[in-house]
């Protein structure tokens, strides 16, 4: 296996788990404040759509960005609209935007199907000028991918630095007791949605715009889901997200790997392996509180009077 | 005191409240398909013939009316998988992947024992597609018994699992000499027999069997009952020596078990053979539907009859409108977001949500 293969991999590796980890993370913020949405899918979708559509349409991947970003949060806020104003359960309500946002981007995608764009532009490492190019080619990386840890850190920041971030977690501990301590448990519930649907939908640009650079009808793969899985390995923490998409997408890594040396297994068992694994961690914290999840996570804030 | 309230204007009180489910389910369905009746008009479409050819697929002809039937048999018994446990406050989000696990199973009876007479077989297949969806949700129950871990979360990653092993199993062992990616079609001795000369199996009947069962222990038996108490308020169960645990393993493992069996009954009476994906969301479409009837048996079988309806009839947008299938969802949805966002409708009764 020679050197050039092991790099490719590991190249690939970080293109596909960029997306993976703005996913996560825009769910982490989400589900700090208690509110859990199993929709990232449909989220994801929708705003890989809009933003492919828009670069597509207007020829300048950064506007087909922010069309994403925006595509994500407004989603996220009507799925705040079921579950914070009219109170809906969150496992049904998510579900329901994930076959939105089925439905909905196969609409929006349809026209864009085949079409070519400008992907997002792609910047050399710094340093690597000296290396041939056949390797050097493998670390261009794009804005957005330069970005994911800054911003994954700014999110533990926000989260865990700032006031904003500790009445955010206040709500999804106990939004009773938030509400006695003067905050608005449901306006704060629509900022944790809303930015976490900016998340997403940067999550979503980098598939589309970046990665893949085509639209194709259920081009997310069940990676939502994965993010779900993932902020649960996490422990509800941005930075250990990063981790966690580290093992995921080191898993389909390694997979190749094994692939470019002749080793015959099937894919499929290493795809299992970060379910799994997020199983046992679950097992292994279970019942200690330390661990928990937010403590009214998923349930419906009723209001206090 | 709420006893009693329930007991004395016992007959009057179910009739009206059967009439209002009904018309507050259709004004909602009725609003779901204007919404979609815009999306059709902003993609140049004339919602009325649209409309006339999606009710002319499904019940135009009784072939039609048949696939409707057929779609309904999966999601029918995915939506009772959740509406079981969910009496006891345990959410099973994991009928996708019990579905799998039954799938699963019964495809190594079909494929292992293909010999055996049909007599033999099918009963082979069904008790193993069973096991198959009981044992799936058994992880779950346990770990949730013994405080370990959230049976929501642990139902959604098994469901994630389950999907990887079909895929290992077919690619890696089953698959047919010719293609990859599928099994062998079936031996007739392993296929659920069809009804009325159509695509409608067996499984519809083993979903109508089980939901008035369903209907029957909770309303009639001592289980039903206790587990109704602790639902209401575990606490109080407890302290009455209702044992909750026992409850709880037993009542996710019939669940998974019943989730299970639709997976068994799409790979031999819908399929014939195993895919790997051969669920297109059912368990998750079994959880919609049981949580939009607040898991009645009645309400089970209209909503799924209906969430039938929208699928099937998409098959027929796609050809005569050319919109992507995938569209379909959005009618979908839509039904979704109304029931969810309990619009105020006269007579409204005060939902007993989440």
């Amino acid at each position: 296996m020679s050197l050039l293969a092991l790099l490719g991999v590991l190249s690939s590796m970080i293109y596909s788990g960029t997306s993976l980890l703005y996913a996560t993370i825009g769910e982490v913020v989400g589900q700090r404040a208690g509110i859990v949405n199993l929709g990232v899918e449909g989220v994801l979708l929708i705003s890989a759509a809009t933003g492919y559509g828009v670069t597509v349409t207007t020829g300048n991947p950064f506007i087909g960005v922010l069309a994403a970003i925006l595509a994500g949060g407004l989603i996220n806020l009507l799925f705040g609209f079921l579950v914070i104003s009219r109170k809906a359960n969150q496992l049904a309500s998510g579900l329901a935007v994930m076959f939105f946002g089925v439905g909905l981007s196969a609409l929006i995608g349809k026209p864009f199907v085949g079409q070519k764009i400008n992907s997002l532009p792609r910047y050399m490492l710094p340093g690597l000028d000296d290396l041939p190019l056949r390797i050097s080619s493998l670390f261009r990386f794009d804005l957005l991918i330069y970005l994911v840890i800054p911003i994954t850190i700014l999110v533990w920041w926000l989260l865990f630095r700032t006031k904003w971030g500790l009445g955010l977690r206040a709500v999804g501990e106990n939004a009773e007791t938030a509400f006695a301590s003067g905050r608005n448990p449901n306006l704060v519930k629509f900022q944790a949605l809303f930015v976490g649907g900016l998340l997403t939908g940067l999550g979503a640009a980098h598939l589309t715009l970046a990665f893949t650079m085509n639209w194709a009808e259920y081009m997310t793969g069940g990676r939502g889901f994965i993010a779900i899985a993932l902020v649960i390995f996490a422990k509800w923490h941005p930075i250990r997200a990063i981790v966690g998409v580290l093992l995921f997408s080191g898993a389909v890594a390694f997979q190749l790997l094994l692939q470019v040396s002749g080793v015959r297994i099937s894919p499929f068992i290493l795809d299992m392996v970060p379910f799994i694994l997020t199983l046992v961690v679950l097992v292994i914290w279970g019942g200690s509180s330390k661990h928990a999840a937010p403590a009214t996570l998923g349930r419906v804030y009723q209001g206090t009077e | 005191m709420t006893q009693r309230a329930d007991l004395l204007p016992k007959q009057s009180l179910t009739q009206n409240k059967f009439v209002q489910i009904i018309v507050r389910y259709g004004l909602m369905v009725i609003l779901a398909f204007l919404l979609f009746a815009i999306i059709l008009l902003i993609t140049g479409n004339d919602p009325i013939i649209s409309y006339r050819d999606l009710f002319k697929a499904t019940f135009g002809s009784a072939y039609g009316f048949s696939e409707v039937i057929t779609g309904m048999i999966p999601i029918l018994l995915t939506a009772l998988a959740v509406g079981l446990p969910a009496r006891i406050g345990l959410i099973n989000v994991g009928g996708e992947g019990q579905l799998y696990m039954g799938g699963i199973c019964a495809t190594f009876a079909a494929l292992a024992f293909q010999d055996l007479p049909a007599i033999l077989l099918l009963p082979l297949m069904i008790i193993l597609g069973i096991l198959g969806g009981a044992f799936w949700a058994f992880i779950a129950a346990y770990l949730r018994t013994r405080g370990l871990a959230n049976e929501t979360i642990t139902t959604l990653l098994l469901n994630m699992i389950a999907p990887k092993i079909a895929g290992l199993l077919v690619f890696g062992f089953w698959h047919s000499p010719l293609e990859t990616n599928m099994t062998p079609n079936f031996v007739s001795a392993a296929r659920l027999p069809t009804l009325f000369n159509s695509r409608v199996h067996l499984g519809l009947l083993f979903g109508l069997v089980l939901l008035a069962v369903f209907w029957f222990v909770m309303k009639r038996t001592r289980w039903g009952l206790e587990m109704r108490t602790i639902g209401g308020n575990a606490q109080a169960a407890r302290r009455n020596g209702i044992p909750i645990s026992k409850y709880m393993i037993i009542v996710f493992c019939i669940s998974g078990g019943i989730a299970g069996l639709a997976g068994m009954a799409q790979v031999s009476g819908y399929y014939g053979l195993l895919i790997p994906n051969f669920s297109p969301g059912w368990g998750y479409m079994g959880f919609l539907i049981s949580w939009m009837s607040f898991g009645d048996p009645i309400g089970i079988l209209i909503m799924s009859f209906v969430v039938s309806i929208i699928l099937t009839g998409g098959n027929m947008l796609q050809i005569t409108i050319g919109l992507p299938y995938a569209v379909i969802n959005l009618l979908l949805a839509f039904t979704l977001f109304v029931v969810l966002a309990k619009p105020v409708l006269p007579k409204l009764r005060k939902g007993k949500s989440s």
